[in-house]
């Protein structure tokens, strides 16, 4: 049997170090099954999060050879198993144990957007009616599993640790799917400029470009309420006739 | 004695799918003080796994369909044994508890009109389950937690309840630690609700997230309840089976909703070839007018394939074991052949069924708009659980309530696909419901602090023990290939007495069952505790099954192949005896109302 070379991030007291294990390859085989068997058989603490194993919870995001990816979704067959395969936790957020971080930020953050608010029903019967094409963008941004990769490859959070003034890809994305669906009455461009930053994003793609999910986040969500941010309080004749109404 | 913080809520729900966080939603919107308790992370339930859609008479579709269609496809469906009140309230509350949804902020697919769509499914007469693609559980769990985010619940994430308590007769709380500093916590409240979802991992293919392990169901069972209809499992017919590594994995029924065929290697479509009498006035006999069914034809019948997946695997296995299987000992899925059908075959395929579209193309390196799948049956869902009131979801114990997966009675023998969604929802908020009720009416009573202490110190016997005993990992696995070869789709009563012997053994196993390290998130504890579970509730499943000497719905026997009539007017009933040992009893179905009976005769023709 085929035997493949892995080094595990585990915590200790200093913070932590790459431990190597062994595994047997078998068909179809993903970075999460090798994960397993090295529990199974090896290490029976080695804390680690899944449920669905199938690329629908998004519990299972790790960085495989320094890149954010679910682990149930990394075919062995997809790395150069020639030299060891890395597997270590989300960087952006601090380490709880082994590949275990503690993501409790995204659902404070989450909290602080201001929920969908329905407008008044369209039918007698309290129903609503909406064309297909005109929900298919918020489909795509509701397709989001909540794995957290996009936030976690993001330099604003990762490597300025502006987690305090900016609520990051995910939430931006959140924020879209409310303000495109056509049932929504609230208003989140004011809090977009304020407490939730998005002007510290400088289109990097970097989000969009680890989305197990494919979501086209910077051109579809981030890029379209930037505008509706600049449209509201930067454009020069808006603001004009502000000054006069005021 | 041992420390805990302590906790003190009216009503405390444990589980956090669609069942709990529904439940949530309800009760706290009855102004009572709830607790939300998640296994996992919230939003990360199994319930994020359910696909093809939920089941709600809105007759968006089809103007014919109304709450009585459902109500005797549900019956049908279950063969009969269900509880009919629980079926007559989910066909009637489930389109409300939709339309609520949208009010939160779900965004289904839509009708040409602008309504809600819905889609064809097996047993169900008409196209009936509102969906978004085929990530309709995605959909409805983050629309619950987003709205039950905003509604003053307590969420404790990751946590492990290990023990129901109860006094003199009452439900009083839950204790249990939080996986991250493996501290105890005992919750003290008024009213619990159990929405633990299932016990799928109690076998070794299965659809089933790591979270199905019966806590719920067992935890229930320990402390007094009742459960009933566990020999009721249903194994979903289209698993993938190849490569082993996605073995079990779920292939929604969406892909035969939208015209896949099931063939066998010689490329017949088997399904054609063993009709039930119960539903030959409503399938189709050739391939030509099924195809009529699918594009929306309302003269047309359904194809053999939408038949209830208790007989779609049964096929299956026949045309496996006759050798008429894939090379992966399963059958051809096939969605592609559509396109001699349309002319938009590729984009619609991946339009309708995205993620099935992603999963081949990642984990199985097929491309399903060109290339049959091989599918087989996999373990999926549990008819069974704790017994309760059919309006109220109170269990045997007062103070203490069940809904959803975790609850028995909605469907009877046979789920049918796209009902659990919605029974989520309507017993859901049913449980969350009475349970406040039962907390505005009744205060909380004092926990035991001596059971307390002794669930503790239970819960820490895998430490004690230490590495030089048995694996919880490798008992576990065995318990699954026992389960799966000798408790599976098809049974006799030889092999059942062998696995009540071998679970004898893997019961002692489980007792010496030891893991290393320290108490922070340490997945071997949490295997260890799991185990004992799946241990309860694979007992629980196996005494039914060898009880229930005929053949019905999700539950097969080789030795009595046959529906025996006699088996129809009652359900199995397990509980905790005094002395420790598992009981068995069968407990009457309760009688059908003239109205009802009616209903169900007016919906044969």
């Amino acid at each position: 049997m085929t035997k493949a070379a892995f080094k595990v991030w585990r915590s200790d007291e200093a913070g932590g170090h790459y431990r190597d294990y062994s595994v047997d390859v078998v068909p179809g085989m993903v970075v999460l099954d090798a994960i397993h068997q090295i529990q199974a058989t090896q290490a029976p603490d080695l804390a680690v999060r899944w449920n669905c194993k199938a690329g629908k919870c998004g519990s299972c995001s790790a960085e495989i050879n320094g890149n954010p990816k679910l682990m149930c979704m990394t075919r062995l067959n997809t790395l150069d198993l020639l030299s060891p395969v890395t597997v270590e936790p989300m960087r952006a957020f601090p380490l709880i144990k082994d590949l275990v971080t503690d993501v409790s930020w995204n659902f404070r953050v989450k909290k602080t957007i201001t929920p969908f608010t329905a407008r008044p029903a369209d039918a007698p019967d309290g129903t609503w009616r909406m064309q297909q094409q005109d929900v298919d963008r918020v489909q795509e941004f509701r397709k989001c599993i909540e794995c957290f990769l996009c936030q976690d490859v993001c330099h604003i959070l990762r490597d300025h640790k502006l987690h305090d003034g900016f609520i990051g890809p995910r939430f931006i994305t959140y924020a879209a799917a409310l303000e495109m669906n056509p049932l929504d009455a609230a208003d989140r461009v004011p809090e977009l400029k304020e407490q939730h930053g998005i002007g510290y994003c400088n289109i990097t793609r970097c989000c969009t470009n680890v989305c197990p999910e494919h979501i086209t986040i910077t051109e579809n969500a981030i890029i379209p309420l930037k505008e509706r941010v600049v449209d509201r309080f930067y454009d020069p004749l808006t603001r004009l006739l502000r000054v006069f109404k005021s | 004695m041992s420390t805990f913080q302590a906790f003190e809520y009216d009503v405390l729900v444990i589980g956090a799918g669609g069942a709990g966080l529904r439940a949530a939603i309800e009760a706290s919107a009855a102004g009572v003080k709830v607790g939300l308790i998640c296994k996992s992370l919230l939003g990360k339930a199994h319930t994020v796994m359910a696909e093809g859609g939920v089941a709600a008479a809105l007759a968006n579709v089809d103007d014919r369909d109304n709450w009585k269609v459902h109500f005797a496809d549900t019956m049908r469906g279950g063969q009969y044994v269900n509880n009919w009140r629980m079926a007559e309230l989910h066909a009637k509350e489930s389109p409300d508890r939709v339309r609520e949804l949208e009010a939160w902020g779900a965004v289904f697919d839509r009708t040409p009109d602008g309504k809600i769509l819905q889609r064809n499914f097996g047993g169900h007469r008409y196209p009936r389950l509102a969906h978004v693609g085929d990530r309709t559980g995605l959909e409805l769990i983050r629309t619950l937690q987003d709205h039950g985010v905003h509604r003053g619940l307590d969420v404790h994430m990751e946590f492990t309840v290990v023990s129901l308590l109860v006094s003199d007769g009452r439900a009083t709380g839950v204790i249990g630690y939080e996986r991250e500093r493996g501290r105890f916590k005992v919750f003290n409240a008024a009213a619990v609700v159990l929405a633990t979802g299932g016990t799928g991992r109690a076998y070794r293919i299965t659809s089933n997230s790591w979270e199905g392990t019966g806590d719920g169901h067992a935890l229930a069972y320990q402390a007094g309840a009742e459960l009933m209809d566990m020999e009721f499992m249903q194994f979903h017919p289209t698993g993938m089976i190849w490569p082993p590594s996605v073995q079990g994995l779920l292939v929604t029924e969406g892909v035969r909703g939208e015209g896949g065929v099931l063939l066998n290697k010689e490329g017949r479509r088997f399904m054609f070839d063993d009709i039930p009498e119960p539903y030959r006035n409503q399938t189709a006999d050739n391939e030509e007018e099924g195809w009529r069914y699918v594009l929306g034809d309302r003269n047309a019948r359904r194809p053999p394939e939408l038949l209830t997946r208790d007989h779609v695997a049964r096929c299956i296995m026949r045309e496996v074991k006759a050798g008429r299987g894939s090379p992966h000992g399963g059958v051809f899925l096939d969605i592609a052949w559509i396109k001699k059908k349309m002319s938009n075959a590729e984009a619609h395929i991946k339009r309708k069924l995205p993620s099935m579209y992603h999963q081949f193309k990642e984990l199985g390196d097929i491309d399903i708009t060109k290339e049959p799948m091989e599918i087989g049956p996999t373990t999926h869902y549990i008819m069974g659980g704790i017994r309760v009131d059919a309006d109220s979801q109170m269990s045997t114990i007062p103070g203490l309530f069940a809904a959803g997966e975790c609850a028995a009675g909605i469907n009877g023998a046979n789920r049918l696909g796209g009902n659990s969604l919605s029974d989520l929802l309507v017993f859901g908020k049913r449980a969350g419901e009475y349970a406040a009720k039962f907390a505005k009416e009744n205060k909380r009573a004092a926990v035991d602090p001596a059971s307390a202490d002794r669930a503790i110190k239970d819960a820490l016997q895998p430490f004690d023990r230490a590495a030089a005993s048995e694996n919880p990992y490798t008992v576990q696995a065995a318990l699954q290939d026992m389960m799966q070869s000798l408790v599976g789709i098809v049974r006799t009563e030889s092999e059942m007495q062998q696995a009540l012997t071998e679970l004898a053994t893997l019961k002692t196993r489980a007792a010496r069952a030891g893991i290393t390290g320290h108490r922070e998130y340490n997945p071997g504890w949490h295997t260890s505790i799991d185990l004992k579970n799946l241990l309860t509730v694979s007992e629980a499943i196996m005494r039914s099954a060898i009880e229930r000497k005929e053949s019905r719905g999700g539950h097969f026997r080789e030795d009595f192949p046959d529906k025996n009539p006699e088996y129809a007017t009652f359900n199995i009933v397990t509980r905790r005896a005094a002395d420790g040992s598992m009981e068995v009893c069968r407990a009457p179905l309760p009688p059908l109302p003239a109205e009802l009976k009616q209903i169900i005769e007016d919906q044969k023709v």
